[in-house]
């Protein structure tokens, strides 16, 4: 006799230890709770309607008249010359760090300074927000010193820090310290292991972390909103601007093309850094 | 004692590692290790995992520094020299080739290193993967191939620059069994091949019995006898040498009388057995006497030295060995080979006696 | 680099170190330094402070001084904000848990091809733009929001149903944007769970259930832990949340510090507030030592 299908799966089910009866559901559950907002927010950007939530038709309208708008230039300007140099700083400055924190035996005050490195991830943001614009208007009014958007710059560079450097020092303690072994004892100088095999080998961890800082500085709201000076408008602030008036499906365009950013980065540094050697 | 004549070959100078460590009391690891490897030979270190065997290798390749005592090659001392100044390269347990190189670039990795001209590179590349019969492989990432294929990878980049000494850390431990007894005969082959020296690191003695010129066994950090594979086997210079390689029994008895090389022991059962001497020992001391397994015969009651019971009988196939009770109450194990159609010699619970023929006893030393 | 002496090696790298730990100390730990210096400062009438020592910071914290005679009155408004921020974040991390262990436990269980997928999934809301996400819950909720609209349209109610600036709304809001913290480190140690523990615990006649609470949960403890704990910490310290969807009113200390450094320009008032919120997360981070400590004593 054949057993039904229906019956050959209960009894995959009945033997499978890993099974646990409504996980799945509520797995889809979050799922979709994860993501059912943002594909209405991402839907409504093609709504040919003015008012947000009544859709009328598809168009496309709003991302060129979003993009169309010179304030809007400027926030991007400014958000990208912040993250890009946020991201390149951190990330030297991280992986410098992950190469001294890792491999070999550990140096004295090494479980400090990784504590100090991993601080801004235990901070909650709106700390870090009120002490950074603190400490610049201490620098400003005692010593006159202002750096304009190098102040913004620092700031991110600070708290993207550990999110560049977890992937790198991951990577690093994946990767087999006898290879920079093989490579002295194959007559390569302490300069030509770092360059011909140590690097190389931890490039996919240097760019997954690298994504990450862009992608954290990038989207950073809290710290810029209280640090920033006059017309260091980045893209989150100008859209926190737009949404304290009524709301145009042009918000909603801006933040499609936010989303589209992150998720592309985000999906780039899981396909790297997750790359096996 | 600094000895600095231009000796050929590699000195090994009452050399002694001491790892300190964070919170626990200091470990010596190598304990006043004095060797000398000569030129085209193949020389094991042998010992127990812990013995010092691997740190006294990489000692030789760089990647530690003793804290006493000096490494000299062909008379000049290379103790202070980075690894990657020493003529010196290394087969990793792990084989660690490179990743994200090919097998080719690999193998010419330590030439261009050394900066020789393209040509030489290609040349001597070529060379070595018909050296290790991987001509086929030369492009394949180092992931795409098997693991015997990458232990040979790995030897052949050891060997492209023509090093004056070849470290072997345990190159054969990841193999199976019937790829570890192929790799064994190949590298043998190498050796004589190439001309140059082999330092291999192993714990397994057979292996060791099998490949080497000459053996250093080790434990707790100290070198406890060097020798052919013949003298170490036949004539161990201790209890633990004895205990490691091969099975053993051990007899003790008086020394009660001596000549040139021989002396007659009085065994605890009043018998009185002749066995050789490595070194002196003193008329009227105790002393233990090693026997192998397989030079022990099986006798009648009453026509052997030693009686006893047989309390259990194992067989292997090429062998049987046979636990005997003695009158002592200690076991004497007895090897015996067998042959086609014969029935086991003996039964469990039988009666019988252990006849030692002239020669099969030594004297342990240090122990006499 | 690796292959120098030990010391000289060890050396260099802390020589490489130093940068990272340079720039975070001086512009990361330094902040921190001067709000405790503010905190004990007095507030200037226009923003920024006055040199003076002074504890009204914290004093007021509890207590108002009265305009005619200066004495101090025991005020709770403060106390009541600090009492609503614990009870949001533990409700979140609290649903956070009950929903995100069932998540993270499916995902682990996949073949590894549909879990990298899941995974995926998963960590890019948690990489998305908090603001732009929460917007987003804006959208759903208000009264001419989509759940509105729609059920108006089912004719299940007449007049919209009010969520949008409710505790309901911070709440949800809080749950949205933080699941992803708890799913991952819960995943990440149910993935290296042995299910040679769980065939053991059927072997020896456990139900489901029992396999559930009595092998799996326990093991899977310094997951939970760490999840909770990066689940509340951000919880706690809300500011973008109750920004957009609690309607300004300073229902979250996150609103509350912010404010003392914007429009009410007292600033050792939010230096205070800021302090003592880090102290709580201090608590917290103190507990999960703790109970990380104890986590790998366990496993031994």
């Amino acid at each position: 006799m054949r057993a039904r299908p229906a019956t050959a799966r209960a009894g995959q089910k009945a033997t499978d230890v890993r099974y646990q009866p409504g996980f799945f559901t509520v797995a889809l559950v979050c799922l979709i709770v994860l993501y059912a907002p943002i594909f209405v927010l991402v839907g409504l950007s093609f709504n040919a309607n003015t008012v947000v939530t009544s859709w009328t038709g598809f168009t496309l309208d709003w991302f060129a008249k979003a993009v169309q708008n010179d304030d809007f230039y400027s926030a991007a300007a400014n958000t990208l010359t912040i993250s890009l140099s946020a991201t390149v700083f951190s990330t030297m400055l991280a992986t410098a760090a992950a190469l001294g924190t890792t491999r070999g035996q550990p140096w004295r005050g090494q479980g400090a300074a990784y504590m100090t490195i991993s601080l801004p991830l235990m901070v909650p943001e709106i700390i870090t927000a009120v002490a950074t614009l603190a400490f610049f208007s201490l620098l400003a009014s005692v010593f006159g010193i202002n750096f304009g958007i190098g102040n913004l710059i620092i700031a991110h560079t600070v708290f993207c820090i550990p999110f560049a450097y977890m992937p790198i020092r991951a990577r690093l303690e994946d990767m087999d310290l006898t290879l920079d072994y093989a490579a002295a004892d194959l007559y390569a100088t302490p300069w030509a292991t770092f360059w011909r095999i140590t690097l190389p080998l931890l490039l996919p961890g240097i760019i997954a972390g690298a994504a990450l800082a862009f992608i954290v500085s990038f989207d950073d709201f809290t710290i810029t909103q209280l640090v920033a000076g006059p017309g260091q408008t980045t893209l989150p602030i100008y859209i926190w601007a737009k949404i304290r008036r009524p709301l145009t499906p042009e918000v909603n365009a801006m933040c499609t093309v936010l989303l589209m950013i992150s998720v592309f980065f985000v999906s780039f540094s899981a396909f790297i850094g997750g790359r096996r050697r | 004692m600094l000895d600095n004549t231009k000796v050929p070959g590699l000195a090994i100078d009452r050399v002694g590692k001491v790892f300190q460590q964070a919170g626990k009391p200091d470990f010596r690891a190598l304990d006043d290790v004095s060797l000398t490897i000569r030129p085209n030979e193949f020389f094991t270190l042998l010992g127990p995992s812990g013995c010092g065997k691997t740190t006294l290798l990489r000692m030789i390749a760089g990647f530690e520094h003793p804290s006493e005592g000096e490494i000299r090659l062909d008379g000049d001392p290379i103790t202070g020299l980075p690894p990657n100044r020493r003529p010196v390269n290394t087969v990793f347990q792990n084989y660690a080739l490179f990743p994200h190189l090919s097998v080719a670039a690999n193998i010419g990795f330590g030439l261009e290193m050394l900066k020789k001209p393209r040509a030489e590179i290609e040349a001597t590349v070529a060379q070595m993967l018909r050296l290790v019969r991987m001509e086929e492989m030369a492009d394949r990432k180092t992931s795409q191939i098997s693991g015997g294929q990458q232990q040979r990878v790995a030897l052949a980049r050891a060997l492209a620059p023509r090093p004056r000494v070849l470290l072997l850390d345990e190159p054969l431990s990841a193999l199976d069994l019937k790829l570890r007894k192929e790799m064994q005969i190949e590298l043998k082959r190498m050796q004589a091949e190439t001309g140059i020296t082999f330092v291999f690191v192993t714990h397994d003695q057979e292996e060791a019995l099998t490949m080497s010129d000459r053996i250093a066994v080790m434990s707790a950090g100290r070198v406890l006898q060097v020798g052919a594979p013949r003298d170490i086997y036949d004539r161990p210079a201790n209890h633990f040498v004895a205990n490691f390689i091969g099975d053993s029994n051990f007899l003790t008895g008086t020394v009660v009388e001596m000549s040139a090389g021989l002396v007659s022991i009085r065994l605890v059962n009043g018998a009185v057995l002749e066995a050789s001497v490595p070194s002196s020992v003193t008329f009227g001391a105790t002393a233990t006497v090693v026997v192998r397994p397989e030079h022990a015969v099986l006798a009648a009651p009453g026509e052997g030295v030693i009686a006893g019971e047989v309390e259990t009988v194992i067989y292997f196939g090429t062998d049987t060995h046979f636990h005997i009770r003695t009158g002592e109450g200690a076991t004497f194990i007895v090897r015996q080979q067998n042959r086609r159609g014969d029935a086991a010699v003996a039964q469990r619970g039988e009666a019988v006696s252990i006849h030692l023929p002239p020669g099969v006893a030594t004297v342990l030393a240090g122990e006499a | 680099m690796s292959v120098a002496g030990p010391e000289a090696e060890a050396r260099q790298r802390r020589w490489l170190t130093l940068p990272a730990v340079a720039v975070i100390t001086l512009f990361g730990v330094l902040p921190l330094v001067i709000v405790v210096v503010y905190s004990l400062l007095r507030s200037a009438p226009y923003g920024g402070v006055e040199w003076t020592f002074s504890t009204d910071a914290y004093v007021s914290f509890l207590y108002q001084k009265d305009i005619f005679d200066d004495t101090l009155q025991f005020h709770a408004d403060y106390l009541l904000i600090y009492g609503r921020s614990l009870a949001f974040s533990v409700v979140t991390t609290f649903v956070c848990l009950i929903l995100g262990f069932p998540t993270a436990y499916f995902i682990a269980t996949r073949p590894v091809a549909t879990r990298q997928i899941w995974l995926l999934l998963v960590t890019i809301p948690f990489w998305s733009n908090l603001l732009i996400r929460t917007l987003a819950i804006m959208l759903l909720i208000r009264d001419d929001g989509l759940v509105n609209n729609g059920l108006m349209w089912l004719g299940v109610i007449d007049t919209p149903f009010v969520m949008i600036f409710t505790d309901f709304a911070i709440v949800l809001g809080l749950f949205y944007s933080f699941l992803p913290f708890m799913v991952l480190p819960l995943f990440s140690s149910l993935e290296k769970l042995d299910f040679r523990l769980v065939e053991a615990g059927f072997d020896l006649y456990a139900n489901r259930f029992q396999v559930l609470t009595r092998i799996i949960l326990p093991i899977a403890r310094p997951g939970i832990v760490a999840g909770c704990l990066l689940v509340f910490i951000p919880c706690i310290g809300a500011y973008v949340t109750p920004l957009i969807l609690g309607g300004g009113k300073h229902l979250m200390i996150g609103s509350l510090i912010a404010e003392q450094f914007g429009s009410a320009r007292n600033w050792p008032m939010g230096a205070a507030q800021a302090l003592i919120l880090m102290a709580g997360v201090l608590v917290a981070l103190w507990f999960y030592g703790r109970n990380a400590r104890r986590g790998v004593a366990h496993a031994r």
